[in-house]
Order: structure tokens, then sequence, then C-alpha cells
């Protein structure tokens, strides 16, 4: 395919990146490619300028922090599914990650501009929403630091200034004893997320001590399933109970979900709670 | 030369260079002073154009020239149907390379501008202006024909191209007095070919001699360079058209199109080579599609269940224009095979062949066979269902007796040979059948919904005799010719008229002829895809390349051997009746220490210091074959799935396949391509199809929307095989390569409604994805 003519850029640090972006009205930037890419071949996006952060070294990796994980947003998703850092702190992060895609995705794509996307059927907006994590950004004023729930305001849109980049992801680990586990229902072409929920589930004294469930591709922002998360508190984690925290899910969706020719606003939020049910079985074997 | 060659698998010579990426492909090619087309194309499925601008464009940088139908009309011919369906009452309205007054589908070619670079070519297609004059579409093939539909053509009144008719026996007759019978309608959808490489062309005109070349992704370049003629005007003699490698075309790339047409029109303008390659997107819009049928049909049985009748009313969308064979898939392809491997005595059929604001449709892998096949296993499940009989056995006791020397049935077709019973035994021992229908009669009493679909499929191959072609009107012949040249040094050169692009003939072919005359395999190496180094044949499509062409191979390399018994005889001072052959040797008989060898023959004769007197020097030969009847290949496939109720998610555990293609030249070659065929069967099943909005804009643009088949959603394919030969064809053969594709469709169709019964699903149209299998599932269960 052919693209419209680009001026290109390949700034090597941060800053530099910033004044690119700053300079140039309708500048794009350019990461792995693997969102931003196919939209240019179809000249659905024809930006005048790409700043190519691609070789930016420090933005790349994965460290420890006290308490969590700090991952730069150029690693990408194959570096971050096979991290045994990242397995260890945050295995939702890990296994999600694995699934985004398929491998010649996951070795090109990167943590950063899937967040930055913001696209609803993206499989880890809702798995750093679950998990709390929280987004760095840089721009000409500076950093500054937003949970992952208040990044994304909409379909493919979110709070990212025109000067602005995604910078790092902080993580914390999961509580001890919680279990934690990412089920899909992807879609058969693009293996993007129908319906994608993330379930990290605290388990003390056989009952249910902390819940965080997030459900991604129903609705155009990561939908925190509230209900079921309430309905989980305190339960001792039957059968039965994770059958009634799953059907809560229904109450949580906000009236914007998405629906296309492969599936419809009323199939995903039926099917979602087959899918939370799924995904709290999982947490729940693995917990302890 | 102990190993036997014909029946080994041997690795494909063509694999390598394929799966290293180092093969040329048609766009590779760049030749000196050679610019690029682009093509405007319609965004809407149906207007009037009402004027266009090419101004602006024709000033951008780079841009050499700007082109619309005002510029090819008179200059360009239309461009032709080559399969006129006789009484069918065949409406064959103008196509014109570039639309000039109206536009009938999304992609229908406009302008074309020509740069110095696509990237200039492309940038400046935005600066063409062309208002148009929006019009209602249609695209549902029976809607298309209700009076008030809107109307493509002038000349084409209800959109319907044709009426075409099937009868054989009395089927009135036969439903009037039947026991039971039933009825479905089916929906196969439309699909997009996919082949791995987008079509391209590069036309290269040569005003100082008046020749013309292109290299073209064309599966049979000799009926590209004839119809290049006729649209061009430009004699065939002086035309030679190349098909590199070609990256698979599963049918999509038998048609001659506009694209070509329009890249020889801008180099004959220009007189500089000019290149055109179409993106995926493009392939999306424009690139022949299959299918799309809607298929009413019903079934007369007695009530101890042996079928009486068949009856259909099939709907054939054939998108806006006529392609190169369109009218001949749905009608001879399809309705002819209404029996299936069944003996149904009675059977009548009408096609509506139906022009449409979608894409063009012609010939796709299987080619109106898989719609025959479908409607056939369809109705047979759902006959055994109501006559409370396993669906198996129902078919047991249908199936055409075994045959080895023809069986005629009802629609007029003479089957050659067939052993249905011992494929369709083979497939159910391999899957161990009983055992899976207890298990799934165990998980339903736990609600779980296993289901076991079935198919015994028949098709239609090695077309074809050509004194048939000519009587179902199709425009050409569909024998083969070979060239078979040993060199001094015993090596062999075999030129072909067909033109494999995938299929492994430069491996298969090198195996005839080793296995005919005794050379090693490695010495024979097989020259197709070009003009003027091939010798005529018809193409490769509708799994005639090894059956035809390679029994022209085979005739031709049987004279040579004939030739080199005459001349081993004068060699050895024998007369030629005592010569024997045997492993590349001619001997004496009782003297084989005194052997001459293929090697030896070849090199005699090529430097001819000693012929037996009247014998010309040279051992080279050519045959051309013509079939003197279609081959029958066959099988029985089972698939098992299981469906979750809850999200209707379908689960493909098991797939058995069991085909007899007759002998086999390469096991291996036979395994893949039943492999491949399989899966681009599964695919409309489960996942593919085009899907248009009301207004015909293509909904699944992408490979985002549209799903391909992949390797993940498919267990292991257990394949196995019988051999029944072909009693008229030289080596027996019969054609492998749509098998999968005709069998896997309506047996894991099968298998989901078997596994949706005890739910009370009747019917669902492909593909079943979750959502539709849902939706059934909950309205049968809600009593809607």
């Amino acid at each position: 395919m052919f693209p419209a003519q680009t001026e290109y850029h390949r700034p090597n640090s941060v800053t530099e990146a910033v004044d690119l972006l700053a300079s140039n009205e309708g500048a794009k930037v350019l990461a792995g490619g693997h969102s931003l890419i196919p939209l240019m071949k179809l000249r659905l996006v024809a930006p005048t300028v790409l700043v190519d952060i691609g070789r930016i070294e420090a933005l790349k990796g994965i460290e420890a922090t006290d308490g969590g994980l700090s991952i730069g947003a150029l690693t990408t998703q194959a570096t971050i599914a096979a991290s045994d850092l990242v397995n260890e702190r945050a295995p939702l992060l890990a296994e999600a990650a694995g699934m985004v895609g398929d491998p010649a995705v996951r070795n090109r794509g990167t943590i950063g501009g899937n967040i930055s996307h913001s696209d609803p059927a993206s499989d880890l907006p809702a798995v750093l929403t679950a998990l709390g994590a929280t987004l760095k950004v840089t721009g000409k004023g500076g950093d500054r630091s937003v949970g992952a729930s208040d990044f994304a305001t909409g379909l493919l849109e979110n709070i990212l200034g025109e000067d602005e980049i995604l910078t790092s992801v902080s993580v914390s680990s999961i509580p001890s004893g919680a279990g934690s586990a990412y089920v899909k229902f992807a879609h058969p072409a693009s293996r993007y997320a129908v319906i994608g929920v993330a379930a990290i589930v605290g388990v003390s004294d056989g009952r249910c001590s902390s819940a965080s469930v997030v459900v991604g591709g129903v609705e155009t922002t990561p939908t925190r399933a509230s209900s079921v998360e309430s309905a989980l508190l305190g339960s001792d984690l039957s059968d039965e109970a994770l059958d009634k925290a799953a059907a809560a899910v229904a109450g949580d969706f906000q009236g914007d979900a998405m629906s296309d020719i492969f599936a419809s606003a009323e199939y995903r939020q039926a099917v979602a709670a087959v899918y939370v049910r799924r995904a709290l079985a999982a947490a729940v074997s693995r917990a302890g | 030369m102990t190993t036997r060659i014909f029946g080994s698998g041997i690795r494909r010579r063509e694999d390598p260079r394929l799966i290293t990426g180092r093969a040329s492909y048609t766009d590779d090619i760049k030749l000196p002073g050679m610019v690029h087309a682009a093509i405007l194309r319609s965004p809407y499925a149906h207007a009037t154009i009402t004027s266009i601008d090419t101004s602006e464009a024709a000033g951008q940088p780079g841009v050499i020239a700007v082109y619309t139908g005002e510029d090819t009309d008179g200059v360009l011919n239309g461009l032709p149907c080559a399969w006129l369906i006789p009484n069918s009452d065949l409406k064959t309205p103008d196509h014109p390379a570039i639309a000039k007054d109206k536009v009938r589908y999304v992609g229908d070619a406009v302008a074309v501008v020509v740069a110095e670079s696509r990237y200039q070519a492309e940038d400046a297609l935005e600066f063409i202006s062309v208002e148009y004059e929006p019009h209602d579409a249609v695209l549902n093939p029976k809607e298309a024909t209700q009076d008030g539909a809107p109307q493509l053509h002038d000349d084409v009144p209800n959109n319907v191209a044709f009426t075409w008719a099937v009868a054989g026996g009395d089927a009135e007759a036969a439903f009037a007095d039947a026991d039971v019978t039933v009825s479905d309608t089916i929906t196969l959808q439309r699909l997009i070919a996919n082949p791995m490489e987008p079509r391209s062309a590069i036309a290269q005109w040569v005003s100082q001699t008046g020749d013309l070349t292109l290299w073209s992704t064309s599966q049979n370049p000799h009926i590209a360079r004839f119809l290049t003629s006729v649209v061009t005007g430009v004699g065939e003699h002086k035309i030679r058209v190349i098909a590199p490698e070609v990256g698979g075309g599963f049918g999509s790339k038998i048609p001659f199109y506009a694209d070509e047409a329009i890249a020889a029109f801008c180099s004959m303008q220009l007189g500089v080579p000019v290149k055109w390659t179409e993106t995926r997107s493009e392939n999306y819009l424009i690139t022949t599609q299959g299918r799309d049928h809607i298929e009413e049909v019903e079934m007369a049985a007695t009530s101890d269940g042996k079928i009486t009748g068949l009856r259909t009313t099939v709907y054939a969308g054939l998108g806006a224009y006529l392609s190169t064979a369109s009218p001949g898939v749905p009608t001879i392809l399809h309705g002819l095979m209404y029996s299936g491997s069944y003996d149904i005595p009675n059977i009548s059929g009408t096609v509506y062949g139906v022009f449409n604001n979608g894409t063009p449709v012609d010939a796709y892998r299987g080619a109106g066979r898989p719609e025959a096949t479908m409607l056939i296993e369809r109705l047979v499940d759902l006959m055994a269902a109501k006559l409370g009989m396993d669906a198996v056995e129902f078919r047991r006791m249908n199936l055409i007796p075994k045959f080895e020397n023809g069986h005629d049935v009802a629609t007029g077709l003479t089957y050659d040979s067939g052993d249905y019973h011992a494929t369709l035994d083979i497939c159910l021992n391999a899957a161990d059948y009983s055992a899976l229908r207890e298990k799934q009669a165990k998980l339903r009493e736990q609600g779980r919904y296993m289901g076991i679909g079935v198919s015994t499929y028949v098709e239609i191959c090695g077309l074809g005799p050509s004194q048939v072609a000519g009587a179902v009107g199709f425009q050409g012949g569909l024998w083969e010719s070979a060239i078979v040249r040993f060199h001094p040094t015993g090596k062999v050169n075999v030129m072909v008229g067909s033109s494999p692009h995938g299929q492994g003939e430069e491996t298969t072919f090198a195996q005839i002829v080793a296995h005919e005359v005794g050379v090693d395999v490695d010495d024979v190496e097989i020259i197709h895809g070009d003009t003027d180094l091939t010798p005529m044949g018809w193409g490769t499509y509708g799994s005639r390349t090894t059956a035809v062409s390679g029994a022209a191979v085979t005739l031709a390399t049987r004279k040579i051997k004939e030739k080199s018994k005459a001349l081993a005889a004068h060699l050895l001072e024998a007369a030629a009746e005592d010569i024997e052959y045997e492993d590349g040797k001619f001997f004496v008989r009782g003297s084989p220490d005194q052997a001459k060898t293929i090697q030896d023959i070849a090199l005699m004769a090529n430097v001819a210091w000693d012929m037996p007197e009247g014998m010309e020097p040279g051992l080279e030969a050519s045959a051309f074959y013509d079939p003197p009847n279609f081959t029958y290949p066959f099988g029985a496939h089972l698939a098992v799935v299981e469906v979750d109720p809850a999200t209707g998610e379908i689960d493909l555990q098991k797939y058995y396949a069991v085909d007899d293609c007759g002998p086999q030249i390469n096991p291996m070659i036979v395994e893949g391509q039943v492999h491949g065929g399989v899966v681009q069967g599964v695919g409309p099943a489960l996942w593919e199809g085009v899907v248009y909005d009301d207004d015909g804009q293509l909904l699944t643009g992408t490979m985002l929307d549209y799903a391909l088949p992949r390797a993940d959603g498919f267990p292991d394919i257990h394949v196995q095989s019988n051999v029944t030969p072909s009693p008229h064809h030289p080596l027996g053969l019969k054609g492998v390569g749509e098998a999968g594709t005709i069998a896997s469709t309506p047996t894991v169709y099968n298998a989901v409604m078997d596994a949706l019964r005890p739910l009370g699903v009747t019917r669902i149209d492909m593909p079943f994805t979750p959502e539709k299998v849902w939706r059934a599932i909950n309205s049968a269960q809600n009593g809607a």
C-alpha cells in the first residue's frame, strides 16, 4: 500500500521528540507501528510529520520498583510476556501481553503504542486498569502521572496533549495470595478482544479479600465491574458465588456498548458474563 | 533408479525458492523506463457519472498521463465473457475496462493515472474530481430479480442475466408421490479468494515491432493472450503473455480483468512499459469473488429411506458484470452435479444468474461444486433426521454402488468410476463413528452439545472433453499439450501449456517423465507460464492440470519411449519387437547386460551419427490430450465439533478426510492439497464471508474484518485415501485440488447442525459466527 507523503524524524531523546511534536501541528508519534501504519496505508490518517521514537533507548526495558514494576513505553508485548519479573509481580500483564495479536504483532508492538492508541478492543487498557497502573506522560511542560482508568476518554481518544508522549507504565505487584487471569474472546480476524476480562482476586481464609475486575472490548473505554467486585468481596468463592458475581456484570455497563458486523452490543454484554465467570474461575484457581 | 518414483512423496522442488522468499513474481519485475499506473475506483456501488475533471491531477508531480473511459472508448473493446451457456437467454451487457457513463460496484474503474512512481500516481488520484449521481444498490441475488429492484443494465430486465435449467427423470411426479419431503433455504455467502500474491500486470508495447508483452498473474496465460488480443485488437501472434511465479489464485486469476487491459492501453499510448499492481484493499474490492448463492431446495424420499427426487431454485449472484467464466460456474459446474454421490432418479433445477452491485463473481476453489455438494449433503442430513435414521446409514442406502467403468446420473453426466461405500467405511473406521455417537449421547446427558457431521461427496474434474466444452458454450477447448525434449546429455525439458502456480506440477510432471522412461527425476525440468516458450494449453483450474496436462506429458513421453525403442533396436542390431525396456534401459530380450540407456539413446538421437533409415534426428515429442470424459474424484469426510450454548462458540475438535483421486503421483502433495482444501472449505462454514451494507459498501474490506481460517482453529486433520483409477485416463488420475474445499463446508455445517439438533435449531446462515449460533439457540429455546 501507498501512504501519503510524510516528513519523517527520528529523535534520539524524549526531549527532542517532545520538541518535534510541539513544533509540528498534526505530528504523530510512531513506535512499533502496529496501530498507526495500517491506518496510514489505508490513507485513513495522513500525518504531515512522523516522529519515530523507536530508537530512544531510555524508553525501553522493565525495572523492579519498590512494590512493583516500571515498564518503558517502548517495551514490546513479547518482551513483557517473556519477562520473569512481570510474570512474578504482575502475571496478569504478562498473560495478556502474550495474547495480543499474533507473534509478529507482539514482537513489534509496544505497550506505550498500544495504550496511546486507545483502541477499546485492545487487551492492555483493561489489564492496566485492573492493575491500577499509573501512566507517566511527558510533554513540554514536564512529566505528569495519570491513572490507567483515567487515560482513555473515548473511542481512540485519550488525555494525551499534542506535545505529549506516554513514556512509562508503573504497576504494583498483585497482593500476595491473590490470583489473576485474563481471558479473551478474540475476534476471528483481527484477534482484538471482542470481550476481554481482567480479574485479580485476593483470597484470605477461604473468602474473597480483594477483587479487581475490568472488562474490555464491550464499551468504548474499559468497564470496571464494580457490581462483580462487590458481589465477590467476602464471598466464599464457591461456584454459586462466582456464578452470581459474574451475572452481576450486566449492571456495570454504562450504556455505550459497541456493535459491529461480528458482534452486537446486546451479544457482547450478554456473553461478557460468561467470560467474567471464566476469568474469575481461573483467577481463583491461581490464588493462594 | 531402484526407487519407485511414481507414488513417491518426494519434496516439492518449487518450495525452497517459494518459502525463502526468493521467487520472482510479476511485481518484482523492473523494466527499463517502466512507469506506474494507479486506478481511481468508484466509491459508489451504483451511480451515474455526471462529470470527470482530470486537469488538476494531470499537473501533479511525476504524472505522465491521466485517462478516463472517454479515452479508452473505441480503442479498447469491452471485456468479453468466455462462457456463453446455451439455452439460457444469456445477456452479455457491455463491460468497458474503464466505466464511461455508469458505475455498478464499489471498485469499478473510473480513471487511471500513469506516473513515474506508484506513490505519485496514488497521490494524483486524489486530484481527480468526479461527480456522481448515486442510485439505489441491490446485493441480495433474489431481491435483485424482484420487480422494482434497482436495474444495473438497461437491457437486462430484473437483472436476470440467464435462466438455466437441468432436468432428469420426472421430479414433479417424484414429489407428488413422495412419502416424505424436506426443504431448506441455503445461503452460500460471497467469499474472497485471498491468494497470497495480489494481482499484477506489466504491459510493454514496442511500437517499432508492434509486439505487446504482458506479464500477468494469470492461471492461464494462453487464454489471457487470446483475450488480450480481443480487447486490444493486437494479433495473437504479436502478443506474449508471461505468468512468472504466481502466488496462488484459487480461481481468482482465471479471468481477464479490466486492469490488464488498462495497463496494455496505457503502454500502447505512451510507448513505455506500464506496471499496475493491486493493493490488498483493491484485491478485496475488485478481484472476483466466489459463491453468492441463495438456494431453495427440497428432497423427496420413500418412508423406508430411498431418495426419489431433488428440486432446486437457485439465485446465483454474478456481481456487476459477467466475468470471464462466470455463467458456467453456477450451471455446468453446479447444476449438473445435483445427483452427488447418490442414486437420485428424478432431478429438476433452475438457476437464475443475477447481476447485483457487488464485485464480479467467478470460479473460486471448487467453483459450483461446493454450492451443489452443500445443498445435497444438507438435504441428505435433513431427510435422515426426518426419517429418524442415522445420517450415515441413510447415506449408505442411497450411495451409488461401486462401478468401474461408467455410471449415468439423472443430470446427464456419466461418472467415470467410483467406490463410495469404501471411502465412507474407511472414514467411519478411522473416526470410530459408533464410539463418537456413544460419546455424543453421554455428553448430551451432561448438557454438552457435541456434533458429528459427515459428507460423502463426488466432484467433476479434469475439464474436459473439448466437444463438451463447445456444447456447453465454453468459448475454447479444454485439451492440453506438452512437448518433451531430450538434450544430448539426457537431460529433459518439458514444455506445458498449463500454468501451475503452487500446485506442485514442476515436481509431479517430472515424476511422470521419470516413471515413464527411467530418467532421474532431477534431470527433468518443467517449463510453463510463457506463451512464447510453451505450446498451447487452456490453463490451471478445476483440478485439471495433473489430470489433463499430466496426460499430455505422459503421452508425449510414451512417444519418446517408442522412438527410443526403435533407435535402440537399430543400435543393438535387433528387431524393434525384440527390444525390452526396464528402468531406463533398452535391451534385446534375454540380454540386459547389452543395454542402451535412455541417455545413450538421447545422445545418439541428438548427434544423429547412426540413425536408422528414415528416422528423424532428435529426441523430442509433443502430444495433445483431449480427455474423453471428465474425471469424478470422491470421498467421505467427517468432523466433530462442540458448541458452547452460552456463547455460541464452536470448537472444531476432529476432522477426518478420506479422498479417492485415483492413483497418486506424489502422496505428500495430495495430502497438502487436502489439508489446504479442507481449511479453505471450513472457512466459510465457521468464519469467512463478504459483508456489504445496503448501499453496497464492502464492510469486510480488510483482513481485520474478513476472517480467514487460521491454523489454531484446527485440530490435526486425519488424511487417508483409497484408489479407484479412472478408466479413461492414461494413468488413471482424477485430480485433487478442490476436493477438500468441496467436502469440508457441508461436513462442518452438518456437524454444527447435528450438535444443535437437541436445542431445536433448524437453520443458521453461514458463517456460523458465535452470535448467530447464540441467537439461533435462544430463539429456538424461546419457541420463537
